[in-house]
């Protein structure tokens, strides 16, 4: 009966993991760099709508949000339509002008993502819309998410 | 031997790459991109626009599409769009070339807004493939494969540019 001999190592058998910081170190910046931290807390309740020719918004750093929908009141409750920028409710519509003017001085090729809720109605984003016109900030994106 | 033992620097390392795959969120942002036309000068006539030029869609109240006073469904607005603005057969009641072709949205304050989002796409669906198709014929590739700010690209552009305006809202 023949035996298998196991050969006994004669080179060193362990992987050097001296590089493995480095590597982590590598991965840790990248996500470091990628991450935004503060998302902004929603107090609107927002359903996207969906659409067919949709296209990514590749810059993101342009891009400031405006959000459409009915306030969360807690509870599991809705209330009226509102129109939140960055984190409150904005009071008067009016006002938004004066709001996005002062972020176009800011970054002039600024875009501005409406994101609506599906079920709002079009007298609120036409009003919206007509603020940012007299703001002069013409570049927008519907935001909606791919139709399957 | 004065050396400082770097293995827990691993475990740093790793404690901290754990929590910022936890935080961060990939999410693409997609959407349908859109330039709102300026607000017009009060002192400035805007510049009369043939009525064949002009392809009115109107999105009502209840959510119905008129096409230049004709109900239509909503997936016809797509073929309606290339028809008026590429106008092959040269028919008079349609756009006289791709570069007058106007296509004016208006729209009811209680129009539901995901019907009017699926008629902007549907008008975002009508360029892209009239695009796509003069991409083709010329260069071969589809129009998403030139490069943005690319002569091809501007080109392209050129030839059927994107003129949407917005109706005055009606007061009340």
């Amino acid at each position: 009966m023949a035996h298998f001999q196991k050969k006994s190592a004669k080179t060193e058998q362990d992987i050097p993991t001296s590089a493995m910081p480095d590597i982590v170190f590598m991965l840790l910046i990248f996500f470091m760099v990628t991450t935004v931290l503060r998302e902004v807390e929603l107090q609107v309740q927002i359903d996207y709508a969906r659409a067919e020719n949709i296209e990514k918004i590749e810059q993101k750093r342009l891009v400031s949000y405006i959000y459409i929908g009915p306030e969360l009141l807690g509870g599991g409750q809705v209330g009226e339509t509102r129109v939140q920028i960055d984190d409150s409710l904005v009071e008067d519509l009016a006002s938004i002008r004066q709001l996005m003017y002062d972020k176009l001085l800011e970054t002039p090729r600024l875009i501005v993502s409406l994101r609506v809720d599906s079920d709002a109605e079009m007298g609120i984003v036409t009003d919206v819309q007509q603020e940012l016109r007299e703001a002069n900030t013409l570049r927008i994106n519907y935001s909606t998410l791919r139709d399957n | 031997m004065g050396e400082i033992n770097g293995s827990s620097l691993a475990d740093i390392a790793f404690l901290l790459l754990i929590f910022f795959l936890v935080v961060t969120t990939i999410d693409v942002d997609t959407g349908i991109g859109f330039q709102l036309p300026p607000m017009p000068d009060e002192n400035i006539e805007p510049p009369p626009v043939l009525e064949r030029n002009m392809l009115r869609i109107l999105v009502n109240d209840a959510g119905l599409v008129l096409l230049d006073d004709e109900q239509a469904s909503v997936s016809e607005v797509r073929d309606r769009v290339i028809e008026f603005v590429d106008n092959p057969n040269n028919d008079p009641n349609l756009s006289v070339s791709p570069d007058d072709a106007v296509v004016s949205i208006k729209t009811g304050r209680q129009t539901p807004y995901n019907i009017y989002i699926s008629m902007i796409d549907e008008v975002t669906g009508a360029y892209n493939e009239l695009r796509n198709q003069a991409s083709m014929e010329r260069f071969g590739v589809p129009f998403s494969a030139l490069e943005e700010g690319s002569a091809q690209y501007e080109q392209i552009r050129e030839l059927y540019p994107k003129q949407i305006s917005f109706a005055e809202p009606d007061e009340g």
